[in-house]
């Protein structure tokens, strides 16, 4: 892989990284063309497999040598092993899963660890546009209202009380916007939100 | 004629061995030959092999023509060629006819040396596990140790899985395409039916009709129709011929009233004129005893726990026959051994028959896939 490929990647593939451990076994939900896994494969040596719906993304993939998996998410992850991932992530996939709570589910019970990154529907901009009257539309949610994938939109809020319901612990949270960590008022200020999760152990 | 991505005139070889054989079922073939074919070159390290299993009823013949004003080209003749997605500029590939077959490798068919006649029903019910080993062997013949992949659909499909069951270290890639890890009591019902109509039918004389002078036809080509029906799908068959009539009208009778009707007359005829009804008889069996897991404990991944290839899996939406969950059943096995591997559900209208037909996605996974492979 080329340097300007890895300073190209989304910012938050670059923090996913951080919450990989080297040589991790990974699964990740809705790959796309792979570019996540080949970055991970390439910084941390991690192996594992990707899986994808859509056909032009998958055939991508394969070109970039994953292992990819042709499934529809929606059908949950009975092909896999419980506990038998490192890591498995779902990145800014959720908010289009109509399955939300099993797929999160799913995820646990496959991976040691979890890791799930939304656009947070809370962030101040998504709430000016609703004030003034119109559904949010912005570079994270880039459709209108009738074309839209994104059937489960949730704020940081709504997630954070979606975990204590499910007995997910929430190990890290973070929560960007423009590529910058927020810490004020996360829920407001936030525009993507990352949560690294993993089972209550009894 | 000259078509520019085409393997061109290719011609048949024959492979004599006198190790025998023992089969599965105990029996031995003393001595045995097979026909193949091969396109393109073997390189000099021997890296470059592809063997090419076939299915039902298929046969070594699988691209390019016997001759130029030769009608039609091998069974997959779109796939195979310079240029086409298993290139043969870099890739040596080997199609040969199974044992049991009816094209030109020992089967009920040939002549037993022993007799000078046609082995007729004394020849062994045979095997996927016979036709791999069989397989190895010509691998051996040809001075191959390791093949760069094996790829079957269907039938050979198991066979390209069985590969990675017995001998692990002579696969670098396996593509299983439209297969199963065993069949199903449907799947296995269909085959049944088939068989009987060639066992009842008066002209099979317990599987001596060479000896006898005729040929089983009629249930040779009532197997085939039904086979057709079902590698064909309810959508493909509605698209094709949905309630069309052959005549216009119809005429109170039970000859060809429907088109559907015609076409699958015209498969089973045609079919009874060229194929074997023994072995398709054992053809069908050797679908039916396919169950790699049964010595490991009904495990599937047990089964694999020695693989060592990288593998291909395939699957067509409205193949039902071997539907994609079976076909996932075999990915699941690859992932419980951390195996490297693909899997792709391509959609098709075409049913079983999809794994022939040239999808431009599935040819398009099989060149992208076939380029990575280094030889």
């Amino acid at each position: 892989m080329t340097n300007a490929k890895i300073t190209n990647i989304r910012p938050d593939f670059a923090l996913i990284t951080n919450w990989v451990q080297t040589k991790a076994k990974v699964l990740d939900l809705g790959c796309g063309d792979g570019t996540l896994l080949t970055h991970l494969h390439e910084t941390l040596e991690t192996t594992g497999y990707g899986i994808e719906k859509d056909d032009a993304n998958w055939l991508a993939a394969l070109k970039n040598g994953v292992d990819v998996i042709q499934m529809n998410l929606e059908e949950g992850l009975s092909g896999f092993e419980d506990q038998s991932f490192d890591t498995v992530i779902l990145s800014q996939t959720l908010q289009a899963m109509h399955n939300t709570e099993s797929i999160v589910q799913e995820m646990l019970r496959v991976g040691r660890e979890v890791i799930v990154t939304f656009p947070n529907f809370g962030y101040w901009r998504n709430r000016m546009q609703i004030t003034f009257g119109t559904m949010p539309v912005s570079k994270s949610l880039p459709y209108q209202w009738y074309d839209t994938p994104n059937v489960h939109l949730c704020t940081i809020n709504d997630f954070d009380d979606f975990c204590v319901q499910h007995q997910i612990q929430v190990i890290e949270r973070k929560v960007i916007t423009g590529g910058q960590d927020v810490h004020l008022l996360p829920n407001l200020m936030g525009n993507l939100a990352m949560y690294r999760l993993r089972k209550y152990s009894a | 004629m000259s078509e520019s991505n085409s393997v061109g005139i290719v011609k048949a070889q024959v492979a004599h061995f006198t190790q025998p054989l023992t089969l599965k079922s105990g029996a031995v073939l003393p001595q045995y030959h097979l026909t193949y074919e091969t396109y393109g070159e073997l390189n000099a390290a021997k890296t470059n092999a592809v063997l090419i299993c076939h299915a039902l009823s298929g046969n070594h013949h699988v691209a390019g023509r016997y001759s130029a004003d030769d009608k039609y080209p091998g069974w997959w003749d779109n796939l195979i060629g310079p240029g086409k997605p298993l290139d043969t500029n870099k890739f040596f590939v080997i199609g040969l006819n199974n044992l049991g077959g009816c094209h030109g490798s020992s089967g009920p068919s040939s002549v037993d040396p022993l007799t000078d006649k046609p082995y007729s029903a004394t020849f062994p019910v045979v095997t996927v596990e016979d036709w791999v080993e069989s397989q190895a062997r010509l691998l051996d013949y040809l001075g191959i140790d390791q093949l760069a992949a094996v790829i079957g659909g269907s039938l050979g499909g198991m066979q390209a899985l069985h590969w990675n069951i017995v001998y692990p270290e002579r696969v670098r890639h396996a593509f299983v395409i439209a297969s199963a890890p065993n069949l199903t009591a449907q799947n296995m019902a269909f085959n049944e039916v088939a068989r009987q109509a060639i066992i009842t039918d008066p002209e099979f004389f317990d599987g001596d009709y060479y000896n006898h002078g005729t040929v089983p036809r009629r249930g040779l080509r009532i197997a085939r129709m039904l086979g057709h029906i079902t590698y064909l799908s309810d959508d493909v068959m509605g698209e094709k011929f949905g309630r069309k009539l052959r005549h216009g009208d119809v005429k109170y009778s039970f000859d060809v009233e429907f088109e559907m009707e015609s076409y699958l007359r015209y498969q089973g005829d045609k079919f009874a004129g060229e194929f074997d009804a023994n072995t398709y008889l054992r053809m069908t069996r050797a679908l039916d005893y396919f169950d790699p897991a049964l010595d490991y404990e009904g495990n599937l991944s047990k089964a694999l726990s020695r693989a060592q290839a990288k593998f291909v899996v395939i699957s067509f939406t409205t193949d039902w026959r071997f539907s994609p969950a079976r076909s996932r059943e075999i990915v699941k096995a690859l992932l419980d051994n951390a195996l490297p591997v693909k899997y792709a559900e391509v959609t098709s209208d075409h049913g079983h028959d999809a794994f022939l037909m040239p999808d431009p996605y599935y040819h398009d996974i099989m060149r992208a896939y076939l380029e990575q492979i280094k030889v």
